[in-house]
């Protein structure tokens, strides 16, 4: 009778652990038990976890009929996953969506219009800032509710600022005080560059892109064929041909943002989420420090921002639509600032993620909003960007001229942007 | 699922067996037909398995083909838009270059496993079993692993390649970034860890061979290099067949080292692309599985084609004792 129970159990267990995972292994779909609505959220950043937990408890708390189960998907396969899961029918009711997909699943019909929801309830949506609410819209309909943003900082590294006896950077510099800056603070000998000059479209040469007054696509056209956006382009490459930044194939290897964190660039541009991260390695929590990017023709920044989508596929729109719209509240914003993963894009809310690291002056961020650039999409964004690093890796390894090299990646861009019609 | 049909059968064929016995008689004797059957029932599950995962997507994707694919659903026709396409892409043509590529060093491979396995098979070498497994176990290791590991050791600034390298004196390169030599790098982790697997089929082929040819050489005195090329080569021609075919087929579809080692940032992924990865890139990062499903197709006819001709020039060098 033991051995019996025994194999039956060990029959039995598997049953048990996927009926107690249902929701996710059966791929998500929601369900509804015993009166309460079970509504999933598709997320990629486990660094979030913890934060969206605790908001989703107090969103539990404010509806008690509804309860919300994350379901995580590392961002490599997210886009992947989530797209077969879309013709699959089981997508979760609510999940992260970005600028460079937003087109595409709304022009695929894969989201929920949030227009009607909004009007209904009037919620107040300029409480985000307007480049989001344009990212996420497609055709003048809403199709996200914003979150969080991100914007680019210049991290530099004071300790090794002190060595080269240069002053910290600060509101007044121009592109040329970092390349003046970059040569004194490369130090062969230590293996230090002055500044990580890595092949990036976020961090890196969208910003100076804008900020030559280039631009990445308008009107449906590639803009790389422009004369300020290759002059935004060899603002970096200059850099490693001069030998002031590791090449791109060190960069390979070696992550631009590893570098930083080991103290072997002095300056490197960034990202306003990655703050925890610095601040969680001591010896950047002690040099670190951050300034607003240097002004080139003109100040730039790249903005960028997650927002929460409603499937179109979700079988309990009305829930899903409480949790987005609780997601873009002002309660939820504030808790995820104070948990100092990522800036809130509630207006207002953004004093606490500033102040969770007072160290590094993270307010230089939401300075920056007044001259942000939304991240550059188009409906079929992937292909052109996978242009990218194919045309300009030769460029930014110290082969070949970023001019060429530019137009090159601009007439393929164009054919590519041409078959989206 | 596969199986459901079959027990069926099976159950129904158990039944009549035992109205047969009940009625006392054998039914009249058509045994060829029952032992068709039967044998049919045998291959029945891994037939339908067969069916459903391959034939199936096989067929499958030659219609996408000639679709275009939509992202959320629903695909339209498109006749041979597709096939245009792949032929018209510049990239395309670089990544059957770098794949032609792989399929050489891979077949570099098999030289390097039959001495190997040569060697192992000399008599008086002790702990051949261990060699054995050393060699093996990358095969087995899953080629994530593989690749991350070997992506730490080939890291142009803390990698052990290079601090191997630096106490020669020799400045070691970026290996997996740098455009001219990242293709080889990829190159040499799929020789290393797939020559344990032509390894145990070569040691497999020399056992087969009978000792008192070697014994008669040995007493003409033929010495050890002649020994291989006079007896050894030639009568594992038919393993040397085997694994070129296998070898070929797998290397023409490389795909998960590359995907590894490779970082989307890396400026040499267009010297390193394969046909295979070009595929995921289209399918399942740029939404044209269309396209994609047609340099699939392609991709199998190519190997289909190689797959015959070396069946068709075997004659030529492969000796059947």
């Amino acid at each position: 009778m033991r051995r019996r129970s025994l194999l039956t159990g060990a029959l039995a267990a598997p049953f048990a652990a996927a009926a107690a995972t249902g929701c996710s292994s059966k791929g998500g779909s929601s369900r509804t038990s015993g009166g309460r609505t079970t509504i999933s959220y598709g997320m990629w950043d486990t660094l979030q976890v913890a934060g969206t937990e605790k908001i989703i408890k107090a969103f539990e708390a404010e509806h008690p009929g509804i309860s919300v189960q994350i379901q995580l998907t590392p961002f490599p396969s997210y886009w992947t996953t989530l797209k077969t899961a879309m013709r699959g029918g089981s997508a979760p009711d609510v999940f992260w969506m970005n600028a460079v997909n937003l087109q595409m699943y709304a022009e695929g019909g894969a989201l929920r219009p949030l227009d009607p929801f909004i009007e209904r309830d009037g919620f107040d949506m300029a409480v985000h800032p307007e480049e989001l609410l344009r990212m996420y819209s497609y055709k003048g309909t809403r199709f996200a509710m914003p979150k969080d943003f991100d914007t680019i900082g210049l991290w530099y590294n004071k300790e090794l600022f002190d060595k080269a006896g240069i002053k910290y950077p600060d509101d007044s510099w121009t592109w040329d005080t970092v390349r003046d800056a970059a040569a004194e603070l490369t130090d062969p000998r230590a293996g230090v560059h002055g500044i990580a000059a890595e092949m990036s479209r976020q961090y890196t040469y969208y910003n100076t892109i804008a900020q030559a007054g280039g631009y990445v696509i308008r009107d449906g056209r590639s803009g790389f064929a422009d004369e300020r956006t290759i002059e935004g382009l060899r603002f970096w490459t200059d850099l490693i041909d001069k030998g002031h930044s590791p090449s791109q194939s060190a960069m390979t290897d070696t992550r631009g943002r590893q570098l930083y964190l080991s103290e072997k660039v002095a300056m490197n541009y960034d990202l306003s989420a990655m703050a925890s991260q610095m601040y969680a390695a001591p010896a950047i929590k002690d040099h670190g420090g951050v300034a607003v990017l240097p002004e080139g023709r003109r100040r730039g920044t790249v903005i960028h921002g997650l927002a929460s989508a409603i499937s179109s596929k979700s079988e309990h729109p009305e829930a899903a639509w409480k949790f987005a719209k609780f997601m873009g509240s002002r309660k939820a914003a504030l808790i995820q600032a104070s948990e100092g993963v990522t800036i809130s894009s509630y207006a207002g809310t953004q004093d606490a993620w500033v102040k969770s690291m007072p160290e590094f002056g993270l307010g230089v961020f939401i300075d920056m909003l007044d001259y942000a650039v939304p991240y550059p999409a188009s409906r079929r964004t992937t292909v052109w960007e996978n242009l990218q690093p194919q045309l300009l890796g030769g460029p930014f390894t110290g082969k070949g001229g970023i001019e060429s090299a530019s137009r090159t990646l601009a007439r393929q861009m164009d054919l590519a942007l041409e078959q989206e019609k | 699922m596969a199986v459901f049909p079959s027990t069926a059968a099976a159950q129904a064929a158990d039944r009549r067996r035992s109205r047969a016995a009940e009625r006392g008689s054998t039914p009249s004797p058509r045994p060829r037909r029952r032992s068709q059957r039967s044998a049919y029932l045998f291959i029945a599950p891994i037939a339908l398995g067969f069916l459903v995962f391959y034939i199936w997507p096989l067929l499958e994707t030659f219609w996408f083909s000639f679709t275009s694919f939509g992202v959320f659903g629903g695909n339209t026709w498109v006749g041979g838009e597709n096939y245009e396409g792949v032929v018209r892409d510049v990239t395309v043509g670089q990544a059957l270059g770098n794949t032609v590529l792989y399929m050489l060093m891979g077949l570099v491979t098999l030289p390097v496993a039959i001495v190997l396995a040569d060697l192992m098979n000399r008599r008086g070498l002790r702990g051949v079993p261990v060699y054995r497994a050393l060699y093996f176990l990358p095969f087995v290791t899953m080629p994530a692993a593989v690749g991350l590991v070997w992506n730490w050791l080939y890291n142009g600034d803390f990698g052990m390649i290079n601090e191997a390298l630096s106490w020669f004196g020799v400045d070691g390169r970026y290996w997996v970034s740098d455009p001219s030599t990242a293709v080889y790098a990829i190159g040499a982790v799929m020789v290393w860890s797939h020559v344990g697997y032509y390894l145990i089929i070569f040691t497999a082929g020399i056992k087969a061979i009978p000792r008192d040819y070697y014994e008669a050489a040995e007493i003409d005195g033929a010495g050890p290099v002649r020994r291989f090329f006079r007896i050894t080569l030639p009568l594992l021609s038919p393993s040397i067949f085997f694994a070129t075919v296998i070898c070929v087929i797998n290397s023409l579809q490389q795909f998960d080292l590359i995907f590894v080692m490779m970082s989307p940032e890396n400026p040499a992924l267009g010297e390193t692309q394969s046909i295979v990865t070009l595929f995921f890139k289209w399918a399942f990062q740029e939404n044209a599985q269309g396209a994609a499903a047609a340099l699939a197709f392609l991709l199998m006819l190519l190997i289909a084609a190689l797959t015959y001709l070396q069946f068709r020039f075997q004659k030529r060098w492969v000796h059947y004792a």
